[in-house]
This record gives C-alpha cells, sequence and structure tokens, in this order.
C-alpha cells in the first residue's frame, strides 16, 4: 500500500481517479491506530485472566506476545540467510 | 457381511468417476455432484467393523474396516470431493475432475483398507488419479512436473512394497496395526508413508508438481495424498519418537521455504508441508490427545487448505497470473474471493473462532501435557510463523499490497458457492467444534475456548503481524524461486549422469562399433553362405547328395573300422 500513498491528495484521488476508501491515507493511518491498540488490550488482558500456565514461561507478563513476534523476526532473517545461498531466478529450471 | 448390504465408498465414487469421463452435459454434472453425496452417505451407513472379505495369494484380505479413525478419514475425503467437484464446474479439461474422483475413491479406500494388501493397491492408484489430475492441465510444463511426481511416488510405492513383503514375510500377516519402525521392513514402510507425507528428504516433489496442476486441479491434490499419509501414519506409528523431529523439520522447513516464495500457489504448497508438520508431530507425540490433535487437524486443514486454493485457483483463473510479484490489489473487484481466502487464511493460522483454532491446539495441548517444552515451543513458534508466511503473506500479496492496475471480475457462481461453503464450514467448526470433537477416535474432554488459551493466541498471531508490517521491506518479492531437494534429481543428477553418458558413446565408438561391424560382417558372410544361392542354401543336385552321403559313409566306416 505503500506504493499507492505516493501521489495521492487527501480528497483521496489519484491522477483524478477516486482512489478505494481502504487504500486511502487516512483510512491506513486508522488502521494502523486501531491495529496498536488491539495489540495492547491483548497484552493488558494477559494480566486479568488465567493463563492455566503448563510451563514456568508462560507465567512472564506477555510471553505469547513478545514471542511470537521475536519468532517471527528470527524466521525472516533465517529465510533471507538461507535465500542468499539458494535463491536463483525463477527461469533457473527452464534453461 | 453380504455384499447385498455393503457398498463400497471408494470404489463407488471412483466408479462414478469413469462413468463421468463418458457422459456430456447435465448428467455429467449431476453424476458429478451426487456421487460423493452418495459416497458420503455411504460411509456412515456402513457399520462399524470388517467388511468385504477376499482372498490374495493365500492371504485374508479386508476391503474396508470401518471404525472411528477410517470413518472420520473417509467422511473428510468424500466432502472434499463434493467440494472439488462442484468448484471444478466450469473446467474445460473432461478428464480431471473423473480422474480426481478414482483419486478421491483411492483415498478412502486407503483410509478404509483393512489391511497391508488392499491397503498397497489403494496406495498406488491414489498415484494413477493423481497422475492424471496433474495431465490433465495442459502444457509441457504441466507434464514434465507430472513425469517427476509419477517417479517419486513409484520410488515411494517401491520403498512401501518392499517394507510389505518383508514385514509379512517375517511375520506371515498382513494385518496393518499399530507397530513401531524397529525392523527394516518397518522402517521401509514408514518412509514410504512419510515420503506421500512430504517429508525429508524428498519433499520437494510437492512444491514442485501441485502449482503445476489447473486452477481446480491444485485443489484436489492438496487433499488427499498427504492426508492418507497421516491417516497410515496415526494408524500405524502413534508414538513412533522419531516422527517429532521430522515433523518440526516439516513445520519449519514449509515456513522458511514459502517465505521467500514468490508463486501464490508454490507459498500455498509449502504450506502443505508445514501443516502436515504439525500432524506428524502429534503421531510422534503419541497420547490420545496428540492422536487426535492429528486427526482433527487433517480434517479441518483439507477444509480451509482447499478453500485457500480456491481462492488462489479464482484469481488464477480470472487473471492467468500466479506470482506475487504482478497480483495486489484484486479485493477491489474480487471482494467474495478475497473474503473467503481471509476466512482460509485465518483458519490455516489457527485464529479464535475457525476450525483451526479448535484442532491445531490439540497438538500444542499434548506437548505440553507430556511436558515437552522444546516442542511446545517449537510449535508455538511455528503457529506464528504460519499466521506469518500464509495467513497474512498469501492475501496480502494476492489481494492487497499494490495495485497492480488488474480489475478481474468474481469467478462464476459454481465457484463463488464452493468457495462460501468451505469458508461457512471453517468458521461453523471454530464456533461449534462439538460436532468434530464426537468424530475423533478418543474421546475428547479438551475445551478450546478459555480465557487463557484465546489470549496466548491472539497475542501470537497480532504480534507475529506486527513483525510482518514491519519487516515488510524485506519480505518484498522477487523473480526467484529457492532451490529444493528436486534440484538434485532436476540438476545435479543429470548433470553427473551427462560425462557418464559421454563416456558411453565414446566407449561404444571405440569398442563396440568396431565389434558390431566385425560381426556384421561375419553375419553378411553366413548370410552368402546360406543364401539361395550359397553352398548350405542352394538345391543340390541327387548325384551330388548321393557323392556327398557316400563319402560321409566312407568316413565314418574309414574312422570307426577296426
Amino acid at each position: 500500500m505503500a506504493d499507492e500513498r505516493t501521489a495521492m491528495n487527501r480528497a483521496g484521488t489519484q491522477a483524478g481517479v477516486p482512489v478505494h476508501w481502504l487504500v486511502r491515507p487516512r483510512t491506513i493511518r486508522l488502521l494502523w491506530i486501531a491495529f496498536v491498540a488491539v495489540l495492547a488490550a491483548t497484552v493488558a488482558a494477559g494480566f486479568l485472566v488465567d493463563m492455566h500456565p503448563h510451563f514456568e514461561v508462560e507465567r512472564w507478563p506477555a510471553f505469547f506476545a513478545v514471542f511470537g513476534f521475536l519468532a517471527c523476526v528470527a524466521m525472516v532473517l533465517g529465510s533471507k540467510l538461507l535465500g542468499m545461498l539458494l535463491k536463483r531466478e525463477d527461469t533457473y529450471y527452464d534453461r | 457381511m453380504t455384499a447385498s448390504a455393503f457398498l463400497h465408498p471408494g470404489l463407488w465414487l471412483a466408479a462414478a468417476g469413469v462413468a463421468a469421463f463418458f457422459l456430456r452435459g447435465r448428467a455429467r454434472q449431476a453424476l458429478l455432484l451426487a456421487a460423493p453425496l452418495a459416497a458420503l452417505a455411504f460411509v456412515w451407513m456402513i457399520p462399524e467393523g470388517l467388511h468385504g472379505r477376499w482372498e490374495f495369494l493365500g492371504f485374508d484380505a479386508t476391503l474396508a474396516r470401518v471404525d472411528r479413525l477410517s470413518r472420520l478419514f473417509a467422511t473428510i475425503f468424500a466432502i472434499m470431493a463434493f467440494a472439488g467437484a462442484l468448484f471444478a464446474m466450469r473446467q474445460a479439461s473432461r478428464l480431471e475432475v473423473p480422474a480426481a474422483f478414482v483419486y478421491a475413491g483411492s483415498a478412502i479406500g486407503a483410509a478404509l483398507a483393512g489391511d497391508l494388501l488392499t491397503l498397497f493397491i489403494f496406495w498406488e492408484l491414489m498415484a494413477v488419479g493423481s497422475t492424471l489430475v496433474l495431465w490433465s492441465a495442459a502444457g509441457p510444463k504441466a507434464f514434465a512436473a507430472s513425469r517427476r511426481y509419477v517417479a517419486v511416488h513409484l520410488f515411494g510405492g517401491m520403498l512401501l512394497m518392499a517394507g510389505i513383503a518383508g514385514h509379512v514375510a517375517g511375520t506371515g500377516s498382513i494385518a496393518f496395526d499399530a507397530m513401531l519402525p524397529d525392523t527394516v521392513a518397518k522402517a521401509l514402510i514408514l518412509a514410504g508413508f512419510l515420503l506421500n507425507a512430504g517429508a525429508p528428504p524428498v519433499s520437494a516433489w510437492l512444491p514442485d508438481a501441485y502449482p503445476e496442476a489447473s486452477w481446480s486441479g491444485m485443489v484436489f491434490l492438496s487433499a488427499f495424498t498427504t492426508k492418507t499419509a497421516v491417516y497410515v501414519l496415526i494408524r500405524g506409528f502413534p508414538g513412533a519418537e522419531i516422527l517429532v523431529p521430522v515433523g518440526l523439520f516439516m513445520v519449519f522447513y514449509g515456513i522458511v521455504y514459502a517465505i521467500l516464495e514468490n508463486d501464490m500457489r508454490r507459498i500455498l504448497a509449502y504450506s502443505i508441508v508445514n501443516q502436515v508438520g504439525f500432524m506428524v508431530t502429534g503421531v510422534g507425540i503419541g497420547t490420545e490427545m496428540a492422536l487426535n490433535g492429528a486427526a482433527a487437524h487433517a480434517f479441518t486443514h483439507i477444509i480451509y487448505k482447499a478453500l485457500l486454493l480456491m481462492s488462489a485457483g479464482a484469481v488464477l483463473m480470472q487473471t492467468g497470473k500466479r506470482k506475487c510479484t504482478d497480483l495486489g490489489g484484486l479485493f477491489r473487484t474480487m471482494p467474495v474471493t478475497a473474503a473467503c481466502g481471509i476466512v482460509g487464511a485465518l483458519a490455516i493460522s489457527s485464529f479464535p473462532l475457525t476450525s483451526g483454532f479448535v484442532s491445531k491446539s490439540m497438538i500444542s495441548q499434548a506437548a505440553a501435557d507430556g511436558h515437552l517444552l522444546a516442542v511446545w515451543l517449537a510449535l508455538a513458534a511455528a503457529s506464528a510463523g504460519v499466521f506469518l508466511h500464509a495467513g497474512i503473506k498469501f492475501p496480502w500479496f494476492v489481494f492487497f499490497q499494490k495495485d497492480s492496475g488488474l480489475r478481474p471480475a468474481e469467478p462464476p457462481a459454481s465457484m463463488r458457492a464452493a468457495m462460501l461453503l468451505l469458508a461457512f464450514l471453517c468458521i461453523a467448526m471454530g464456533v461449534a467444534p462439538e460436532p468434530l470433537y464426537a468424530m475423533l477416535p478418543h474421546p475428547v474432554s479438551y475445551v478450546p475456548y478459555t480465557g487463557g488459551h484465546v489470549v496466548g493466541m491472539l497475542q501470537l498471531l497480532l504480534f507475529s503481524g506486527l513483525a510482518f508490517f514491519l519487516l515488510l521491506p524485506m519480505l518484498r518479492r522477487t523473480l526467484t524461486i529457492t532451490l529444493d531437494s528436486d534440484w538434485l534429481y532436476r540438476r545435479a543428477a543429470p548433470r553427473l549422469i551427462a560425462p557418464l553418458g559421454a563416456a558411453i558413446a565414446a566407449g561404444r565408438r571405440a569398442v563396440v562399433t568396431p565389434v558390431l561391424g566385425a560381426l556384421a560382417g561375419l553375419a553378411n558372410g553366413a548370410g552368402r553362405f546360406g543364401s539361395p544361392r550359397g553352398a548350405f542354401g542352394a538345391t543340390w543336385t541327387t548325384r551330388a547328395t548321393v557323392m556327398l552321403v557316400l563319402a560321409l559313409m566312407a568316413g565314418v566306416l574309414l574312422f570307426s573300422y577296426r
């Protein structure tokens, strides 16, 4: 969506063509605000409900939030590393 | 059991497929929609127990063993055949859906098979049916992929046959019950099963072949082969510890390769391996909770993965494009397809209120109950990774991302109906899991919706979503593929063999050609000798014959006279 945000005015048109409301910068900003609010709410809820911990780590505050985030960062970085070794042009086998 | 009360749902479905191949128009459509529903009814009409005894090489074989586990898998296979047939009503290929019915019917047959021999027969029929589904997608790339696919599966069938033969020779029994891979024969059986599950080291056949199928073909292909493998693992090797590391490898392999992938259907193909990895891990844990989780996850997975592939198939059909770099912004003109794709994406991510939440969490729970901290953490990380590689990545790059300028229309009504049906099932099973739990092989006391579980899952998934959008620059799609184990037989082996072939050709020129030349000369000479004008071939005169016989007799007299 970043690409669509370029050269778009506040009236929501781009070169005179109306832009779908979902990709207007205003909507995207609202979506981000809502998303961060939901993220905060899930962390807050972790302190309110009984997490039924099976393992010690589950008692740590916001364990799942931190673990999920870091796991994703690790997986993206790991696949980037593997990609350096194993990436080829997608016409590789056609040649 | 008498024949009158027993109609094999798998054989029925396969026969209906063959019959539909010869039909046209409405009769064909009616049969293709009615046959899977009838098969579903048969699955539930057959009482539990053994049916259809037959004899083979002196072994007492059983066509169908109906119990809770086999009925669960036969049920979902029949449902999937129906949904796939509905989705594929506009498929121009006359072969594809009939072949898919032979494939689905064989999968039902394999699920119901009462012994190893019967299982093997249906197992190989599945390979035939699925290869025909691939073949019906026109094009040289699909044909080449189908040739590699069939080669890999024939190899897997060989492993399985060798294992079964060794097992039967060793034990004298063709019974198919829970075992452990403690002999070479049983290890071979396990290897044959795992090959079809997409396990390492030969998982590349799946993302190599499936995405070359037609827009509807891959929907069928995603459902049966890998999930039949999950079924036979649950039946044959529950609690085999090797399956835990194998399953976890598959889980992360699928995530990493899907993150790097650009083709939308190859993303979903890698995520099949990822999801089957969860099930294989569950089988390896082997408790009742884990096996229930593996079976339930296979059931829900077939539906949401088919839904994802239907939405990708609809995009492929309407745009002719399959690369993320070419797609984007399609939500504007394909809102139903996008919404159904998002439901499938939420379900595969096991979002609360979707089917994946109530099934996958049983496997994690089993790991927690067994105090397997490392396995539990790996499964949690993998759940986050599923949201990353399939849950957000697929809908984001296909339907949002950038405005590709494409404005495709929604697909035809039959395709929308199939997607809406499966989207409904994904949510219905997530909201009310009791009917699914009631079908599972072991009694279920698991409660998925506890405050702690819902909050924990939401934290895990939503913060994965945050990671996705923050790392988006690193996830930008490029026109690349990532080398996989199929490189070994697509590049390395041919290159290794090329010098060998050159050496053979040189050897032939140096040795074989002169020898053959000499032999040809000899043959020529012999030919001249025996031709009608040659010494042996020509007709002799009576006088010459008599003279020769006389000479021979004289010789005999001369040498034998004493």
